[in-house]
């Protein structure tokens, strides 16, 4: 069945009632049935949690083959935790046919694409998928399809029974003796813990692991000991090197700069930009410079920005130090000086991902945003956005809260250079849709600017603020001209992985790639 | 032009490509692309469109591609055999077998 | 292929950048970042045992590549190597606009480049006379043949003093008020002035010193100077920004070439705008204004 972004979704995947997708806001007003937990009491009072080892933990929470582990990102590329849990259930308790369900999985995650191999594990929903887990996933390697989720789709999910955690694992950075959690204070500091406390309240069973045990009570926790079973306390629970940057350094590529600059222009251009305005911005090259251009034009008409989210990093930080924005809400940390800011710099709080960007909730704060600047692997003529797999069609990035902040933003800025290598950003159809073209508004590239069509009104801004722009499709073609047109990816009919959008339905597959030969 | 000695041209940076010529009986192409399932063909005829100019009709070419656009990739090409024939400092034809 | 325009002798060159020619994903789109000229170097970035493959990298991208209307020049070895006499080939074949002379000292340095870059033209078909040429000043012997090397040729647009080199010759360092370049910048400024050529500053290297490299740039504008050689895209922005005219100066240049189109019309050879007193000797200044006006977007009316 074709969707609203002109995907053909197979028949087979349209049961228990899901649908394919029917454009953006498609959900709102219906109601739903949330899921709850089934989760043991612990009536009689004890003087701690903590067993010895991750097995112990595992039999305590009755873990037994099929059954659906959930882990979180925050400790990025240095995690060590997911690793452990599933070697300690898959070789030392030898269960099979297991679930993980990931905030995000990236390279520290290899070693698991084995047990993918063996079969082990049979099914992965996540937000991110990248290194080996991604490439064995691609070669179809895994039983069931992936299923790739937003940040907000996620927890929707969780609520509403469609992924339901059997153990869910918290990585914390300091932990009490009953499983008060914090992401400071330890030696593997993360800050926010957002993304594991939708995880920890509905889970059957919630395991703490930690690197450092903290006196009681770790308050104020971001995990509380009251959903937590057990506690486990480990050598290391991260890589803190790979966890957190010393500093996301804003990019001195004169390329990045000048189309941040162009962002900051596009942003200032626009009647939200305004005393109080709200605003994300990504971490990458050209989405962090905009921070600074953006600074410039806040200084110039004597503005300042009302909150930011998202994932924080230090540039955000100083503007807060500075008096230059009110608030700052905080679902992950980026770099140290985030880490060390959060619940210290006043006006900087921890936010869990479902009021980060939950479509099902009663309003999560990207539904207040006014500006989000992102960046994309791929965008085509429809506006629609890739971040999941690479022009080769091979699974390797993350949808993260992309179509969450896009759909809830009044406007969407989306900026990338218009050629990466031999690989053109802009091209006619995008590999994978991961954000829908009705939720993206301006393309800020290296070659020019675009706005939607569906945006008259901010085509007038840009007119009136001088600002040159041309349509999506000549950029496609500038693009075309510099690379060549690339021939057209030759696919198995194997889907191996489901793109779910953020309300649910189902926005696009991903199928099993089928390589070249000459 | 007859390949006399093993050369090379190019890097492995991004946008570039390592393009290595050597004697050999017939063309054979040993390819390999980060952009492989877009653009492996394009680039294999690239190249083999490259050395019938040059007329070279014995050689063992291998190419490692990081993206480079077509242009790069020919001047790489051109670059390798001309260093085989120890003739890629002086004299070239410009707008004739190199276009 | 592309073929580029007929290359203008006298237009606007406020930022000429430099970019290593051996260098694919530099030189593939460097005129997005708004400079009025590249200048594709053979030269000092190109390693001894690389300059064959850099001019097989900048034949295909001079043909293959659409600069648009950014003016590129190509900086070819010193006369003193055995790499120019291809460099001069490669340029005229492949349709630069211009080539830089490094390491000019003579009007005779610029007659042996001229002579073959007029053989190269015949070599290649193109039209005679096509390809400019300018000279970088390198050492005290170019200095005080300015003259001569500014008025060697009719392909002579520019020439550019180097100051790395220069400041080696001279025993001196970087100096912050440009003292130690005073007076080969005011020497050279005079010549091309008196030869009727445009005449641009060296780099500035430091890339974090922007209060250094504003100070400089405002001393290029204020002894004459039609432009500067960059390093970083991020430095164009500031020449634009400081090479502007004031709007005041565009208004007076406009009323200026106005009443002049007028009067001349009228037969009257000298009268006044706003109380100025102005006469044929004026125009040429004035339009250079709008003209330099327009390209930083503060000028869009018909008189250039």
């Amino acid at each position: 069945m074709i969707n609203a972004v002109g995907r053909d979704i197979p028949e087979e995947l349209l049961v228990n009632g899901k649908e394919v997708y029917q454009g953006k806001f498609y959900m709102d007003g219906k109601y739903m049935q949330k899921a709850a937990p089934k989760t043991r009491r612990y009536e009689k009072p004890a003087e701690s949690k903590i067993v010895a080892t991750l097995v112990d933990a595992l039999k305590q929470c009755g873990a037994k083959d099929g059954m659906t582990f959930s882990f979180h990102h925050h400790l990025r590329n240095g995690d060590y935790v997911a690793n452990m849990v599933m070697k300690a259930a898959i070789e030392e308790l030898g269960l099979k046919d297991l679930t993980i369900a990931a905030t995000s999985l990236g390279e520290a995650h290899d070693p698991i694409a084995d047990y993918i191999e063996e079969g082990k594990v049979i099914g992965i929903q996540t937000s991110g998928i990248r290194g080996r887990m991604g490439e064995v996933v691609s070669a179809g390697k895994l039983k069931t399809p992936a299923i790739i989720r937003s940040h907000g789709g996620r927890p929707r999910a969780i609520e509403a029974g469609e992924v339901h955690i059997d153990i869910a694992f918290v990585a914390a950075p300091t932990s009490d003796c009953v499983g008060n959690c914090r992401g400071i204070g330890g030696k593997s500091n993360c800050g926010s813990l957002g993304y594991a406390m939708t995880d920890a309240k509905y889970a059957d069973h919630v395991v703490v692991v930690t690197d450092c045990l903290v006196d009681f009570p770790n308050f104020p926790a971001s995990v509380e000991a009251i959903d937590v079973d057990a506690v486990v306390v480990v050598d290391s629970i991260g890589n803190p090197k790979k966890i957190a940057s010393a500093a996301a350094r804003i990019s001195q590529n004169p390329r990045d700069l000048m189309m941040a600059e162009n962002v900051a222009k596009v942003i200032a251009s626009t009647p939200y930009f305004k005393e109080g305005f709200s605003f994300q911005t990504g971490v990458g090259g050209p989405s962090l410079a905009a921070n600074l251009f953006l600074e410039k034009y806040m200084d110039a008409r004597n503005i300042k920005m009302g909150w930011a989210i998202g994932g924080i990093c230090g540039p955000m930080v100083e503007l807060l130090k500075k008096g230059k924005v009110g608030k700052v809400i905080d679902v992950q940390d980026f770099d140290l000086d985030a880490v060390n800011s959060i619940n210290q710099t006043p006006g900087h709080y921890e936010m869990s991902a479902s009021q980060y960007a939950n479509p099902a909730n009663k309003g999560a704060f990207v539904n207040k945003l006014d500006f989000v600047v992102l960046a994309a692997l791929e965008i085509d003529t429809g506006f629609n956005v890739n971040v999941l797999t690479g022009s080769d069609g091979v699974l390797r990035g993350a949808p993260g809260g992309h179509p969450d902040t896009a759909a809830g933003s009044k406007v969407c800025i989306i900026v990338t250079p218009l050629t990466r290598g031999r690989m053109a950003t802009v091209c006619e159809k995008v590999v994978t849709v991961t954000t829908p073209g009705d939720c993206v508004d301006v393309l800020v590239t290296d070659y020019g600017i675009a706005v939607n069509p569906l945006r008259p009104d901010l085509i007038e801004c840009l007119d009136n603020a001088g600002i040159p722009h041309v349509t999506i499709e000549s950029l496609k073609e500038k693009a075309y001209s510099l690379v060549g047109r690339p021939d057209d990816l030759q696919w198995e009919d194997k889907v191996v992985a489901v793109l779910e959008a953020r309300d649910g339905t189902i926005l696009d597959v991903v199928r099993k790639i089928k390589p070249l030969e000459l | 032009m007859e390949i006399l000695k093993s050369a090379a041209a190019g890097t492995l940076e991004s946008s570039d490509c390592l393009v290595t010529v050597e004697p050999g009986e017939g063309i054979t192409l040993d390819l390999s692309s980060s952009v492989m399932n877009q653009y492996g063909r394009q680039i294999k005829a690239a190249v083999l469109e490259t050395l019938e100019r040059l007329e070279v009709q014995n050689a063992n070419v291998t190419v490692v591609d990081k993206g480079a656009l077509e242009c790069s990739l020919k001047a790489r090409v051109e670059c390798a055999v001309f260093r085989s024939c120890g003739a890629s400092s002086a004299n070239i034809p410009w707008g004739g077998a190199v276009r | 292929m592309i073929r580029r325009p007929k290359p203008e002798r006298f237009r606007l060159r406020r930022t000429m950048m430099f970019m290593n020619a051996q260098k694919p994903g530099l030189i593939k789109d460097a005129y997005i970042y708004g400079c009025d000229s590249i200048m594709l170097d053979l030269e000092d970035a190109v390693a001894e045992n690389q300059k064959d493959a850099a001019r097989f990298s900048l034949y295909h991208a001079l043909t293959t590549i659409d600069y648009g209307s950014t003016e590129v020049i190509v900086r070819i070895n010193g006369l003193d190597t055995p790499h120019w006499q291809e460099d001069i080939r490669v340029c005229v074949a492949g349709g630069a606009d211009g080539i830089r002379i490094a390491k000019c000292e003579s009007a005779q340095d610029v007659h042996t480049v001229e002579a073959a870059v007029e053989a190269a033209e015949k070599e290649f078909g193109v039209e005679v006379g096509r390809t400019l040429l300018m000279a970088a000043l390198e050492s005290p012997k170019g200095i005080l043949n300015a003259y001569e090397i500014c008025s060697a040729s009719d392909r002579m647009f520019g020439v550019a003093i180097s100051g790395g080199d220069f400041r080696k010759c001279m025993q001196t360092t970087f100096q912050r008020d440009g003292v130690d370049m005073l007076a080969a910048r005011g020497q050279m400024l005079i010549a091309a002035r008196a030869a009727g050529i445009q005449c641009f500053d060296t780099v500035f290297t430091d890339l974090d010193d922007e209060e250094g490299f504003r100070a400089e740039v405002l001393q290029n504008k204020a002894m004459g100077f039609d432009g500067k050689s960059l390093i970083n895209p991020k430095q164009i922005r500031l020449v634009h920004e400081v090479f502007c005219p004031t709007e005041k100066e565009v208004r007076q240049a406009e009323a200026v070439v106005r009443a002049f189109v007028e009067q001349s019309a009228a037969g009257v050879g000298v009268f006044t705008v706003n109380g100025k007193m102005i006469d044929v000797a004026f125009i040429p200044g004035a339009q250079r204004t709008l003209r330099l006006a327009k390209a930083c977007g503060m000028y869009e009316g018909d008189l250039v």
